[in-house]
């Protein structure tokens, strides 16, 4: 029975420009103490996610579909149940922790805060805890009375780390928790959050652009385009054959060190990651799709099966569609002074 | 063979504002035409503006009415000895606006009145504005000594008090409009220049500045083409409150022998002190008071309003897409 | 363009209490002694974290700092003697394109700034559209009147690049050119810098903090620590047999599939106002930790005696006493 367990949910944004979709029928199902790794890119609604699972969205936000967790739907909940969930059940480590810590509280105050919120204890046990939290993400617990600016960036995110497990959640989304660091302090901090995932059994949500690091720490990786997963599936074989065209070009830019066939040879996609707003039709991909064919302007492809385990959403993938195709594609190159393959 | 990327079109771009024009060849020429092309851009949104376009409208009122006094009112109408009309009385077909204690219409003094008040207002800011931007610009753009020195300065006008200066400068110098403008001018630069040092040196540190310099750029293109103009809707938010005070001003230093002698020289100030003198504000003579008061608020109204939209057209994220 | 002993500090500010009690104020010496030479039309990689003083020497390059030791030659001029003349030939691409560019000038305008400032001859126009063009923003004409709020994260580059371009230099400087993109847009802007290298021949030195970025565009590596180069070499060399215990950790936490399992340095990158004494890596050096510096007879060394760059193999410099030995990290 998995711990959380998302199905259709949509967001949508109401701004002044009119209603904006953030996210547009997303499912996933995470089991306990697993890893699953979010990637996507500016835009493609994984920060939106993290916010709705704990229903952090701001006011007016439409969000609809299911958010099962351990069988009770978060967004149903009335405002007493939903706060006992949040932090207690499943918290956030967000990113930026140099802007989501109050600069005019000390950090142990800050970390008890859940605690005494919740009833789990008070104020001093509560500090006494908030010491032990801090020794548990690799800091002395004597530094429970600085404050924020006196910690240096990789210190100020294990202080978040502390913070989410606080009340000993069995779900943690971690948005970006290492994006502004260094490499080797990035290295200290996902090293810390395998740990304490190994440790305590925590089921992680890993919400990240750099495909490369939730392959390092993920089981699972389902990669996210526009609002939608347009790929998913084990990390490595994701990472390694990636079966969208869109994950083959994010993968291609986290290049293995060493491979000579990155060498002198970035390769990118034309155009920019889409505005939520303004969406492409058909396939949100096609217009940057080297792959492109006829249909993918029309056709918005839904998850197909690769091979257990596994599901993306291309055309390309469709066996059905596969003479359709070929057959276009020699459409295409006709016209094209390229020699064909195999000579030149 | 190593795969190519092939690079379809670029994506759709939004729509570019305005429209290609023919352009000279030399560059001068093509700057001058492009900043023509700009000015005529900036006013054509102001146009769209209603907000813009009814504070500049009042703004106008006032300032032709300041301008043809002579003609809507006639002089005389100011002096004590010419004034025919009965005291005191509220607003009828001949004297629109009632009269004050000494039977004066005060329809014709608020006429009259707009000449100094707005004058004054405008002098005095433009000095203001003038002395502080200078001041705060060299301030935060040099730093270092250049910078303390010239604080210091600021910081020793921004202490001096309104009023025991006025006073002192009314023994020195000759009571006259300059005397007045000069004054106020004296006194309201220093809160000008710390609020532009402050934002020019936010806006050192950006990014583009820096380009700017790696570029080549000499001081004087860095401050005149990045610095200043992202200086200025500050700059004019702050005039905007410094045109009120400037008015009012005026009034205090009327009353100290500073300005021209206020008993024939009339602002809307000296009317505003002769009424509250002669007991307007407990008695029932509104027309005395509401008149020049609601000026100076319609003026100072307009200033914000015309602020207020041209911040919109010159700050390009304010614009509705 | 050649690089001599290289020295650029800053020095904190002193309260006025602490002035008059005799305190000294920190003095952060950012860039301690780095000597770098590149060749016309090669890319080299500065590499390092953030604090090594990379982007402080590549400002100190620029122009755009003043080093208070060492020298600076391009064409075995030195810069300072008409940095003017200089700028014409050596430009430079920032982090962040958004703040690289003045929002309340259109896209032309910032593109032909430079060509307003040195007063080019030839017209405005045509060089603006041609360096647009370049950049990779077709058809240019489309791009004159937009301002940088309408345009995405990799056009504003483009702009910026753009802008650099339009006086035809022979070098660019770009500082973390990228990191400031979404993923899939890098590429298409380290492969424009590729291309302009290529078509134009312009020399590039990139800072990065990214070493897969300089295993794919860049023909020589730097690596950076606390203010020195600790090891340069080609990419190959550098980036697949490190020399140097620094460069090997930094390697060593690429994340990559099944990694996570080598070590780690402690602590926190040190504070350039206060540099260690000896080898400035030694305090984090895995060799000191681990004891073999002790047993290889070099630890008194390490922690007394600073050093520079030594000859490891043609091209390939390291600062390191294991090299002396002959060994390995």
């Amino acid at each position: 029975m998995s711990l959380l367990s998302v199905d259709e949910l949509q967001v949508t944004y109401q701004t002044q420009g009119g209603p904006v979709p953030a996210v547009r029928g997303v499912a996933f199902e995470l089991a306990r103490g697993e890893v699953l790794g979010l990637a996507g890119e500016s835009g493609c609604g994984k920060s939106t996610i993290a916010g709705a699972i704990l229903r952090l969205l701001p006011k007016g936000t439409d969000v609809s579909g299911r958010v099962l967790l351990d069988d009770q739907n978060v967004l149903e909940l009335k405002p007493g149940k939903l706060r006992a969930v949040r932090w207690t059940e499943a918290s956030i480590v967000f990113q930026g922790a140099m802007h989501a810590l109050n600069p005019v509280q000390r950090i142990g105050d800050q970390i008890a805060e859940p605690i005494i919120l919740h009833g789990q204890a008070g104020e001093r046990e509560a500090l006494v805890r908030a010491g032990s939290l801090l020794e548990q993400v690799g800091l002395p617990a004597r530094r429970l009375r600085d404050y924020p600016h006196e910690l240096s960036g990789g210190q100020r995110q294990r202080v978040m780390i502390a913070m989410a497990l606080a009340c000993s959640p069995r779900l943690i989304i971690a948005d970006e928790p290492t994006t502004a660091l260094d490499v080797m302090v990035q290295a200290q901090v996902l090293r810390l959050l395998k740990e304490l995932q190994r440790e305590l059994g925590l089921a992680m949500i890993f919400i990240t652009h750099d495909l490369s690091v939730l392959v390092e720490t993920c089981d699972r990786l389902a990669v996210m385009y526009a609002g939608r997963i347009i790929e998913e599936g084990a990390a490595d074989t994701v990472f390694r054959q990636p079966a969208h065209p869109y994950t083959r070009a994010l993968s291609a830019a986290f290049p293995e060190i060493g491979d000579a066939r990155f060498r002198m040879h970035p390769a990118g996609l034309p155009g920019d990651p889409p505005y939520p707003a303004d969406l492409p039709s058909g396939c949100t991909f096609h217009p940057r799709c080297p792959d492109a064919f006829g249909p993918c302007s029309t056709v918005d492809p839904p998850l197909f099966d690769v091979s257990p385990g596994r599901r993306a959403a291309c055309l390309l993938l469709d066996a059905g569609r596969a003479s359709l195709r070929a057959a276009a594609r020699t459409d295409d190159h006709a016209d094209d002074d390229l020699p064909a393959e195999g000579q030149g | 063979m190593k795969p190519t990327i092939e690079r379809p079109a670029p994506a759709p771009e939004p729509e570019p504002l305005g429209d290609q024009v023919k352009l000279p060849k030399s560059v001068k020429a093509i700057a001058r035409t492009r900043r023509k092309e700009a000015a005529l851009r900036t006013w054509r949104q102001y146009r769209k503006s209603k907000m813009g376009m009814a504070g500049l409208g009042i703004l106008i009122f006032f300032v032709l009415v300041a301008i043809f006094a002579p003609v809507l009112a006639s002089r005389c109408e100011l002096s004590p000895t010419c004034a025919s009309g009965p005291i005191l009385s509220p607003p009828s077909w001949q004297y629109p606006l009632g009269t004050d204690d000494l039977g004066r219409s005060v329809l014709a003094l608020v006429i009259w009145g707009s000449r100094i008040s707005i004058a004054v207002g405008l002098a005095a800011t433009l000095i203001t504005v003038v002395i502080g931007t200078s001041f705060g610009l060299a301030a935060g753009y040099y730093g270092g000594w250049r910078e303390s020195a010239l604080m210091r300065v600021t910081d020793w006008f921004l202490v001096i008090p309104f009023l025991p200066l006025a006073i002192v400068l009314s023994v020195i110098l000759t009571p006259s409009l300059t005397t007045v403008i000069l004054v106020i001018g004296i006194t309201s630069w220093a809160s000008t220049a710390r609020v532009v040092r402050a934002q020019v040196l936010s806006l050192k540190t950006r990014t583009y500045v820096e380009r700017s310099r790696a570029l080549g750029a000499s001081h004087w293109h860095l401050m005149s083409r990045h610095i200043l103009p992202n200086v200025g809707p500050l700059i004019f938010a702050n005039t905007v409150l410094i045109v009120a005070v400037a008015i009012l001003s005026e009034t205090t230093l009327s009353f100290l022998n500073l300005g021209p002698d206020p008993a024939t020289n009339i602002s809307w100030g000296t009317i505003l002190e002769f009424a509250f003198g002669g007991g307007a504000a407990f008695s029932n003579d509104w027309w005395w008071i509401v008149p020049p008061g609601l000026a100076v608020v319609l003026v100072v109204l307009a200033f914000t309003m015309i602020g207020y939209a041209l911040d919109e057209i010159l700050n390009p994220k304010l614009r509705a897409r | 363009m050649e690089v001599r002993d290289l020295h650029v500090s800053f020095t904190g500010r002193l309260g006025l209490g602490a002035g008059l009690v005799g305190k000294k104020a920190a003095v952060a010496r950012a860039v301690d002694g780095v000597s770098l030479s590149l060749q016309k039309g090669e890319v080299l990689a500065l590499a390092g974290e953030s604090g090594c003083g990379k982007t402080t020497a590549a400002r100190a390059i620029m122009g755009l700092e003043r080093p208070h030791r060492g020298e600076i030659l391009y064409e075995d001029e030195p810069i300072w003697k008409d940095l003017r003349a200089y700028r014409r030939k050596v430009q430079m691409v920032f982090q962040d394109p958004t703040g690289a560019l003045n929002p309340r000038e259109t896209v032309y305008e910032s593109v032909a700034e430079g060509l307003r400032i040195h007063r080019v001859p030839g017209d405005e126009r045509t060089q603006v559209a041609k360096a647009l063009s370049s950049a990779g923003m077709r058809p240019p004409e489309r791009f004159f009147l937009n301002y940088p709020h309408e345009l995405s994260g990799g056009q504003r580059q483009r702009v910026v690049i753009a802008g650099a371009l339009v006086l035809e230099p022979h070098m660019i400087v770009a500082d973390e050119p990228v990191s400031n993109l979404d993923a899939s847009v890098r590429g298409e802007i380290l492969a424009l810098l590729m291309d302009l290298r290529r078509r134009l021949g312009l020399t590039i030195l990139i800072v990065t903090h990214d070493l897969g970025l300089a295993w794919m565009v860049a023909d020589r590596v730097a690596v950076m620590y606390l203010g020195r180069v600790v090891e340069i070499g080609p990419a190959e060399d550098v980036l697949v047999h490190p020399k140097h215990p620094y460069t090997k950790a930094l390697l060593d936490v690429v994340p990559e599939v099944g990694g996570g399992g080598r070590p780690i340095l402690k602590g926190e990158p040190p504070d350039p106002t206060r540099i260690p004494a000896g080898c400035r890596f030694h305090p984090r050096c895995p060799v000191v930790a681990s004891g073999r510096a002790e047993r290889l007879g070099i630890l008194g060394r390490c922690t007394g005696e600073d050093l520079g760059l030594e000859q490891k193999a043609p091209g390939h410099q390291v600062a390191c006493y294991l090299t002396e030995l002959g060994e390995e990290p």
